[in-house]
């Protein structure tokens, strides 16, 4: 176990090195940064001016040398400054995380306490009209835009109380915390959901099916404790992995949606950042997110040891 | 992995059509809610195809006369802000989902098969070093890739159809590789190479047709998130560039405000993708259903 623990660990090392690599280059492909596109804005200015600012962001320095010393400023804490506000990245970057991260939190916790429910429902009444309903309700979370969702949910909000719930950063009463956090998470909570339902679904016909299922029925356990205690008890895994996998992709959906409700988050600051060509935010924080992602990977696989007693991870 | 013999699965399911037109009909009784979902693509490809036929206004004339016009026997879907026709953008605008959806789902898979045939047929560091780039890739979530992707190759359609396809590959591949590690181990396999046969003969010839089930089910599954990633991207305004009528695009030109005044504006276009992607999907989960029983729902 310590030595998978060890290993997976080396592993997930080495992907985020990959990663930084990808992102640091990727970005430079392109000829053209940031003070081209200031200085294009602003007409003919002198070139001495041009490369005193090119010296002064060092970006006059060869891409190996630029990369190394984001490395290395990001193995000190140092993440660089913002070119557009010219604070440091890492005081642009932490402030924003704790609302993208509560909205995450609400999202998963509708996602899950949503989808389960259903998809054993689902999986209890196969084939019947509510199975049937709920399947094709599921599909249509897969296909629905979330931004499209939160923009319908501003239309409610105008055919309702006629205006469009605006984020409040402090919200007091119990109506303006539903609209800040619950809506737009709630947006992005119905595609996830769906994921969830499906999942729980083929898991829990998988189960089903098994004999011990048949033995728990034939020495008299109700309906509910088969269902619930003998069923979903063994089917919940791969649910967890994907609600787990889901907990850093839905990052995705918060891009868009909170945009569409703007909230001041990490993910609308992502868009804005890239907009700008704001190199430094953009490469911290791509590296943010590839970190929670492969953290949460490493958790579900986990979280699977703890859950299934089975499952002991030697070599 | 035996390929499925359908005839024999046919005549279980109680079905006496062996051939054309009455087997297809047979599937599209059994398979209702896939059927819908076909004749929504077709209607999708038809509009595509035909867009100049059916709209009634140039999708990128403006006429600022009647900017922002309510839903009328003119305009059935309204105009908008530069007084464009809503309805001719949105049957344009079938064109580049489709476009965007076919050709990025097209391209990430051919690489991703590439990737995954060689990484699974080789093994050895060829293999772990595909390995360590698919995990790299797949650290990353869909939209975030592309959007980095696009704002480093600039926004222009062939460079949203690359910037979507690339997050794919690693998809494909993983499918694909896993597919050719057990394939190899078949025993045809074996019989080809006894009889003198080289390896990429036996890796285009043999391993490679036995994918396709799971490739078609993957691509098609993966159709409706290429859209959607077309339309999130474009809607955030880097996908693709004005004026082109983008659905995604058409719901960005401040949504929120027109929220308000212009309901319509934010309704039809984002039915259109909706629609389009629910199609999609409803015709890959039956897909799925006809050519992978392994996976069956």
């Amino acid at each position: 176990m310590f030595a998978y623990i060890v290993r997976r660990l080396a592993l997930m090392l080495v992907t985020l090195f990959g990663i930084s690599i990808v992102i640091f280059f990727l970005l430079r492909v392109l000829p053209g940064n940031i003070v081209d596109i200031l200085f294009d804005a602003a007409g003919f200015v002198d070139p001495a001016d041009k490369a005193n600012l090119e010296r002064d962001l060092g970006i006059d320095q060869p891409l190996v040398v630029q990369y190394l010393r984001w490395i290395g400023g990001l193995l000190h804490g140092d993440l660089g400054y913002s070119y557009v506000s010219e604070k440091p990245a890492l005081e642009e970057i932490l402030p924003r995380i704790p609302i993208t991260a509560r909205l995450a939190g609400l999202a998963l916790l509708f996602s899950a306490s949503i989808g389960i429910p259903l998809g054993v429902i689902s999986a209890v009444y196969q084939g019947s009209r509510i199975d049937y309903i709920l399947r094709v309700v599921s599909l249509s979370g897969l296909s629905l835009p979330s931004f499209w969702l939160g923009l319908l949910i501003l239309m409610a909000g105008v055919a309702l109380f006629g205006n469009i719930p605006i984020f409040n950063p402090n919200p007091k009463t119990l109506g303006e915390m539903f609209s800040t956090y619950c809506l737009p998470s709630l947006a992005v909570a119905f595609r996830s959901s769906a994921l969830t339902m499906r999942i729980t679904r083929s898991s829990m016909l998988e189960v089903l099916r098994q004999d011990y299922i048949r033995t728990a029925r034939a020495k008299g356990a109700s309906e509910a404790s088969v269902n619930f205690h003998h069923a979903l008890q063994n089917a919940i895994l791969p649910v967890i992995t994907v609600v787990g996998i889901e907990a850093a992709f839905l990052i995705g959906g918060l891009i868009v949606t909170e945009t569409v409700f703007n909230v001041p988050g990490v993910a609308r600051f992502l868009v804005e950042a890239i907009r700008w060509r704001d190199y430094p935010i953009v490469q911290n924080l791509v590296m943010f997110i590839a970190v929670v992602v492969v953290i949460a990977n490493f958790t579900v696989d986990m979280l699977y040891a703890v859950f299934d007693p089975r499952i002991r991870y030697t070599d | 992995m035996a390929t499925v013999n359908y005839d024999i699965e046919l005549e279980r399911a109680g079905a006496k059509a062996p051939h054309g037109w009455r087997r297809l009909a047979f599937y599209a009784r059994r398979y209702i809610l896939g059927t819908v979902g076909l004749a929504i693509l077709a209607v999708l490809v038809l509009t595509a195809l035909f867009a100049d036929l059916i709209a009634r206004y140039d999708p990128l004339s403006i006429d600022s006369a009647h900017a922002l016009a309510h839903p009328s026997v003119q305009h059935w879907m309204g105009t908008d802000s530069f007084g464009r026709d809503v309805l001719s953008r949105i049957i344009h605008g079938a064109r580049i989902s489709l476009a965007v959806g076919i050709g990025s789902t097209a391209l990430g898979s051919m690489i991703g098969v590439i990737i995954g045939l060689t990484s699974g047929y080789l093994a050895g560091w060829v293999d772990l070093v595909f390995q360590r780039v698919t995990d790299i890739l797949q650290s990353l979530p869909l939209l975030v890739l592309a959007l980095v992707m696009t704002a480093a190759l600039g926004a222009s359609l062939p460079n949203v159809i690359i910037a979507i396809a690339i997050p794919l590959i690693p998809i494909v591949a993983r499918v694909i590789r896993a597919n050719t590690l057990a394939l190899r181990e078949q025993p045809f396999v074996e019989a080809a190479k006894s009889i003198g046969m080289s390896e990429t003969r036996i890796a285009l010839r043999h391993v490679l047709p036995n994918t396709l089930a799971p490739l078609i089910v993957l691509a098609t599954a993966q159709l409706g998130s290429t859209i959607l990633t077309e339309a999130s991207l474009s809607f955030l305004g880097l996908g693709i560039p004005e004026p082109y009528p983008s659905w995604g695009r058409m719901l960005s030109e401040s949504a929120a405000e027109y929220v308000r005044t212009a309901p319509w504006l934010v309704i039809f276009p984002g039915i259109a993708i909706s629609a389009s992607v629910f199609g999609t999907n409803l015709f890959g989960d039956a897909l799925r259903d006809i050519l992978d029983p392994r996976q069956r729902s």
